[in-house]
């Protein structure tokens, strides 16, 4: 593996001081079983972060280790600089909108979303009027009267939304609150918890499985495998500039290219250009949308190469096409849905679309 | 869906059995309560109302029925008050030996009632294990009187042997109270304590009723415990039924008390079972 790789690759962000939370080193098992190992992460006031990962990553166990239901075995919290780890979840400045909502159901809508409040002891004049606006908020003031049991999923999503908003928490933790709503109802509320966060101001922690979530809604992406942090980067940068074989996979499609650079030269299968990296192995990602059909004017510096395409998949407005190349090799490319093209065409990359990774696979 | 033969091959055992075992003894039981006895102890099926009347004038059967309930209120309250906490434990915090502990609280039930309410008499007895304890701590000079043969023993006794019934659908109930509210109740900000009579409280009512209607309605109806237990004091309704059916030879008198305890018992399950509605949540 090449050293000169390494700079891209996944660091723990630095715990800066003006984080509002900072994760040190936190490990966690369970008996035998390591589901967290040595997480550094920090979130800044205001922020957006994604803790995107599949089942089994570890992302709910460090949500539930930051909201206070699970115990680090090692490693601190530490929030504006103070300790969050040794108070226990009530003392917490901190509310979790819960994967089922966990509504209350023995209390109606208004008496769920005044629970904190009213533990909190606020006065009953307070208690109503900063209710309500939360349930205007989330445009549920109409059913404060009704029972959880009584209203739609996506309706319960608004109530556990103000219930916890309505306590004014510094951070908000998202537990997969959008797993359990059908496609169109979901990507509706991914866009009105975006603007409700830009709106409050209150840092977020979504923890999610969908890659094209934490796309759309993220400032910064952490990605966790096997319970370590993969890479942590803004959207656009971990899709753009993956740090690992695993991260270009896992978040969009991609062809990985496997090769060796020697003398300044990159070579996968047929595949030949001028790289700067320094000899040895390497893996490359090239995103299928930076393959195209060679023009009638050379580009200059082009890699061109000579394929089949095999099979059309129709996506809306684009297609992936599989490339089957000269040498064996099968490439998938994004092409237009009303492209004609003959089945023996020329193709062509630049290589600065050519991002090496680290090979991460295991 | 089912053919009409499969129905009914299916429906009829069960209603055969309800109608000869339930309904025939009570309508029997009903024409009874308005029968009476002649002089020369015949049964007269003469159609009067004269045994409620006399249900109502002479003091010992309203007197008798009022400490039976008196006496199973309190084995309500005291089975709660076991029940409760031991459930509480049991489904929030026995984590490694629950279904041993679980075992434990039902396993009572696996011994007769009789040999329970025996064992209580030779604690509580004049020579029994209790006594002698206390005589050789030198508590007491004489044995205390009022352990046995006194509603005292009937309801410690009827407590011991209900609590199991109390204990199962308080447990159950406990069990079905999802963990995620009790930690969204601790992420608002509610305390232990807080979380405990905001939500698991409320969410275990039906269970607690249920367990309330099960410990009142049979210890209201037992006469074991005071037959061995009670003493003249500690007589409870069905002993007076079952003298009457007995000794007595007054079964017009025994089917017209059985019948109001029936209703009673009718009329108290159908409140609890509305109120259990109510408090339990869709």
């Amino acid at each position: 593996m090449a050293t000169t790789l390494e700079p891209t690759i996944a660091q723990p962000a630095k715990p800066t001081s003006g984080a509002l939370l900072t994760l040190r080193n936190i490990a966690k098992s369970f008996g035998q079983k390591p589901v967290l190992r040595d997480i550094s992460l920090s979130v800044a006031e205001g922020e957006f972060l994604t803790i995107l990962g599949e089942s089994g990553s570890g992302k709910t166990t460090l949500l539930r280790i930051i909201a206070g239901f699970e115990r680090a075995d090692t490693g601190e919290l530490l929030m504006a600089g103070a300790r969050l780890d040794q108070l226990p979840a009530y003392r917490r400045p901190v509310n979790t909108v819960f994967q089922h909502y966990a509504l209350f159901p023995h209390l109606s809508v208004f008496e769920n979303v005044a629970y904190g409040l009213k533990v909190a002891r606020l006065t009953k004049t307070e208690i109503v009027s900063r209710v309500e606006e939360a349930l205007s908020m989330v445009k549920m003031a109409a059913y404060a009267a009704s029972k959880p049991g009584n209203i739609s999923g996506g309706q319960q999503q608004r109530v556990a939304l103000a219930r916890a908003l309505v306590n004014r928490p510094r951070l908000l933790l998202l537990d997969e609150p959008l797993s359990a709503l059908d496609a169109n109802l979901r990507r509706q509320m991914q866009m009105e918890l975006k603007s409700l966060q830009r709106e409050v101001g209150i840092s977020f922690i979504f923890v999610t499985h969908d890659q094209e979530e934490a796309m759309v809604m993220s400032d910064r992406i952490a990605l966790l495998r096997f319970g370590q942090l993969e890479q942590i980067a803004a959207p656009r940068e971990i899709y753009s500039q993956p740090a690992t074989t695993y991260t270009a996979q896992f978040i969009g499609l991609t062809n990985l290219l496997r090769g060796e650079v020697k003398g300044g030269m990159a070579r996968c299968n047929s595949l030949v250009w001028p790289t700067e990296f320094p000899d040895g192995a390497v893996v490359f990602s090239l995103r299928p949308e930076n393959i195209r059909v060679a023009g009638v004017t050379e580009g200059d510096g082009m890699v061109t190469f000579r394929g089949r395409i095999q099979n059309r998949v129709f996506h809306g407005p684009t297609e992936i096409w599989q490339i089957q190349c000269m040498d064996g090799s099968v490439l998938s490319m994004r092409g237009g849905v009303r492209e004609e093209a003959a089945h023996d065409l020329d193709f062509e990359f630049s290589p600065q679309d050519a991002i090496p990774v680290r090979d991460s696979t295991s | 869906m089912f053919s009409r033969a499969y129905r009914l091959a299916v429906s009829l055992p069960p209603v055969l059995w309800v109608g000869m075992f339930l309904l025939v003894p009570y309508a029997l039981l009903f024409c009874y309560s308005f029968w009476t006895v002649s002089a020369q102890q015949a049964i007269v099926h003469s159609w009067m109302l004269d045994n409620y009347r006399q249900l109502v004038r002479v003091n010992i059967y309203w007197q008798t029925l009022l400490r039976s309930m008196w006496i199973a209120a309190r084995v309500m309250v005291f089975s709660l008050l076991l029940a409760f906490p031991l459930a509480y434990f049991l489904s929030f915090h026995a984590t490694r030996r629950k279904d041993l502990f679980y075992q434990l609280a039902i396993i009572p039930l696996w011994v007769s009632y009789l040999v329970r309410a025996y064992a209580w008499k030779t604690i509580l007895g004049s020579d029994g294990v209790l006594n002698t304890l206390l005589q050789y701590a030198h508590l007491t000079t004489h044995p205390l009187a009022f352990l046995l043969y006194s509603p005292f023993a009937v309801v410690l006794t009827l407590t011991h042997i209900y609590t199991p019934f109390t204990f199962l659908p308080v447990y159950s109930a406990l069990e079905r109270i999802p963990r995620n509210l009790v930690e969204a109740s601790h992420d608002l900000g509610a305390s232990q304590w807080q979380t405990f009579w905001r939500v698991i409280f409320p969410l275990s009512l039906p269970g607690v009723l249920a367990g309330a209607t099960f410990a009142f309605v049979l210890a209201l109806g037992d006469f074991l415990a005071p037959l061995l237990l009670g003493g003249p004091s500690g007589i409870m309704i069905s002993n007076i039924v079952v003298s009457l059916f007995g000794a007595a030879y007054n079964w017009p008198l025994g089917s017209a008390i059985s019948f109001c305890m029936l209703l009673l018992v009718l009329t108290l399950l159908f409140f609890s079972e509305k109120l259990e509605k109510r408090w339990s949540v869709q």
